[in-house]
């Protein structure tokens, strides 16, 4: 394997610089699908097919490949929220999705999200331990499959966890109530897409680690397709309750490529009830 | 807010144990909406309505709400009512359910049905004329079941489509739908959960597995598992698919996109999203509660496909179906404001021929709100709690009046 490497590498240490950057915009260009000359700008757009309305077609199943779900910060590899799971349930290592740093909590905030931490794992804890519904961001970066359905007038997601769905209203429509996925409106800006979103309840977390916003939560994300199988998605998150500062989240989405991919069930309520409820059996189990 | 409060109060509501006819409740989409009855008639020419991939366009906001039950009442010999026999039928239902609470009691102080809207009159009714949604077989009831004597399918084991099942907290109601889908369907609900299935009649009898006892047995507040699917916020009978009119929030929401068609049921906010792309189905070991759904347009209708049911949906919910049913939906938009909504139900284990069965949904204003209903859901927590502490009086009592004392 390393012969064959070193095989293929050395010709390329000895051509001229100038072949070498020919290769790479030639690969450059083809894994983009050829539409857009490489090197003129920092970061050649990318145009996504069309829909009948002449939108960039961001249909599909996709799912985030990181680690945000069990904490959206950097952090180590850690022990299990439940012990007797061993190594099936520790945390695993990730780079985070934040931005530039820790998340600006103010004090107060700081002092929740400790409290939060240390109730995770108890029927007081992660929402999702709960099967309740995910939340923004939450719901974009869980470990599980989510569904575009790409309307005029409205753009679903549907995930696969807890059934959970976002409505997003291209046509901008005051919320009428605060809940748990918040009152989503978009538009389109060029290629992105601009979802804004608030009127949240504030009872969701970012992640299993407690991270946390109020219901003055506000979110702002850009969908922006990368590629015929990726898209680019960030985030501007803000809650002056909660954040001394707006502060980002970014993250790549990946198509689910298989070809029976489908978004398949994961109504998680009966797996939650005994965290839930199991406090009121009339005989314990065990 | 508001939006919460139906949550919690519904699943409240079916907890607590009120005859499944109760959960009548309505839709908040329902509040803004007219209750203009419309009858959906094939207008002279065809809905050419079209979506910007070039498939018929189903979008909108839509309700199924009605008091049509799934099976033609023993007494009524017409297929069709008139106009006014409707509007007098419908009136009738109103009162019965208004009914079923008595004054200055508990119950009516969860269920005032003109306090929270929890009425099926008070939102849009649909203004289907047909006495019975079933349309084939022609008498508008249910075929005969395998294996059973003929006396078995007939009125009386089935529950003549309306309420008394009998079952407490029949819970099922959640089913909402439940109380449409006659007393076979609510009869088999309650024994899941562990109770006897005193209304279902042949169809209750596989009913065992619907609340999965995981409770080990007991009675229906020893354990969450014992307490039927619907009070939980597990299942549906707004979304089974057949999608049938359910007690309270009969609100849907219809969004289409490349390939695929997606219908959002505010009623324990249930998502089916059905692909239209030529995907096959996931195999067969795959087994939703919802069914496994593919669609694909045939001319002005769109037809979907369902299988492979969860086998706790078969036996709890939806008539003690067996593995081989298959249900086939279609979906025709007859006008602006309407579109048809035909069902065939096929499980040769279970009846003797395929029936089939239609109803209209009419448009209603949205929009669809998030019905957090597990989230909401403190009518199981607070039920349970109060069985135990009920016990523990008892346990007490018990205790001092031991002789000795």
């Amino acid at each position: 394997m390393r012969s064959r490497l070193w095989g293929f590498a050395i010709p390329l240490v000895v051509a001229t610089t100038c072949s070498v950057m020919l290769i790479e915009v030639v690969m450059h260009g083809q894994a983009r699908g050829g539409a857009q000359p490489a090197g003129a700008q920092a970061a050649p757009a990318y145009r996504a097919p069309r829909t009948g309305d002449g939108k960039p077609n961001l249909s599909g199943i996709w799912q985030s490949m990181n680690e945000a779900n069990w904490n959206i910060e950097a952090h180590s590899a850690d022990f299990p929220r439940f012990l007797n799971m061993g190594a099936a349930d520790a945390m695993p290592p990730g780079a985070g999705i934040v931005e530039g740093g820790p998340i600006p909590y103010l004090p107060a905030a700081l002092q929740k999200r400790k409290e939060n931490y240390d109730k995770r794992a108890t029927r007081e804890g992660d929402p999702e331990i709960r099967c309740y519904l995910p939340g923004v961001p939450r719901a974009m970066y869980q470990n599980m499959p989510f569904q575009i359905i790409q309307g005029t007038e409205f753009i679903a997601m549907a995930f696969q966890y807890a059934g959970a769905l976002r409505t997003i209203y291209m046509k901008p429509t005051p919320g009428p109530a605060d809940s748990w996925m918040g009152w989503s409106n978009g538009k389109w800006d060029g290629e992105t897409l601009v979802i804004d979103t608030k009127d949240f309840n504030g009872l969701a977390w970012f992640d299993r680690v407690g991270n946390f916003a109020s219901d003055k939560l506000h979110v702002v994300e850009r969908i922006t397709a990368t590629g015929p199988d990726h898209l680019s998605y960030e985030a501007t998150i803000e809650d002056p309750q909660t954040f001394s500062r707006p502060w980002k989240i970014s993250f790549p989405l990946y198509r689910r490529k298989e070809a029976n991919a489908r978004l398949l069930e994961f109504k998680c309520v009966e797996f939650s009830e005994e965290v839930v409820y199991g406090h009121l059996r009339k005989v314990p189990l065990n | 807010m508001n939006c919460r409060c139906l949550a919690s109060l519904g699943a409240m509501a079916l907890a607590v144990g009120v005859a499944a006819g109760l959960m009548s409740p309505q839709p908040i989409a329902g509040q803004t909406q007219s209750a203009q009855p419309k009858a959906a008639a094939t207008p002279a020419k065809p809905w050419t309505g079209k979506t910007p991939e070039g498939v018929p366009d189903l979008q909108g906001y839509w309700t199924n709400n009605s008091y049509t039950p799934l099976q033609r009442d023993a007494n009524m010999t017409k297929e069709f009512f008139t106009k006014e026999e409707l509007a007098a039928d419908e009136k009738r239902r109103a009162a019965q359910q208004e009914e079923q609470t008595t004054p200055g009691t508990t119950g009516d102080v969860h269920y005032d049905f003109t306090q929270f809207a929890l009425d099926r009159s008070q939102t849009r009714l649909t203004g289907n004329l047909r006495t019975s949604m079933i349309t084939d077989p022609s008498n508008g009831r249910l075929p005969a079941r395998v294996g059973a004597d003929a006396g078995a399918a007939g009125p009386g084991a089935r529950g003549g489509g309306g309420r008394g099942a009998g079952v407490p907290g029949a819970a099922v109601g959640a089913a909402g739908g439940g109380a449409a889908a006659g007393g076979g369907a609510r009869g088999a609900a309650g024994g899941g959960a562990g109770r006897g299935a005193a209304g279902g009649g042949a169809a209750a009898a596989p009913a065992g597995g619907g609340g999965r006892g995981a409770g080990g047995g007991g009675g229906q507040y020893d354990s969450v598992q014992n307490i039927p699917i619907g009070s939980r916020c597990i299942w549906t009978a707004s979304a089974a698919p057949i999608m049938m009119p359910p007690g309270y929030n009969p609100a849907y929401q219809i969004i289409q996109g490349p390939g695929v068609v997606m219908i959002l049921i505010e009623n324990q906010h249930e998502t089916r999203v059905i692909p239209t792309d030529n995907r096959p189905h996931a195999p067969s070991s795959v087994k939703p509660w919802l069914g496994d759904s593919t669609g694909h347009w045939e001319g002005n209708t769109l037809v979907v496909e369902t299988m492979n049911f969860n086998p706790r949906t078969l036996t709890g919910t939806f008539q003690g179906t067996s593995d081989q049913l298959k249900v086939t939906e279609r979906f025709t938009r007859i006008d602006e404001d309407s579109f048809r909504y035909e069902f065939i139900v096929d499980d040769p284990k279970t009846w003797v021929q395929p029936w089939k069965g239609e109803m209209p949904f009419v448009k209603i204003n949205g929009p669809v709100f998030e019905h957090a209903c597990h989230e909401g859901n403190y009518g199981i927590a607070n039920t349970l709690n109060a069985y135990r502490q009920e016990e523990k009086k008892a346990a007490e009592a018990a205790k001092a009046a031991q002789p000795g004392k």
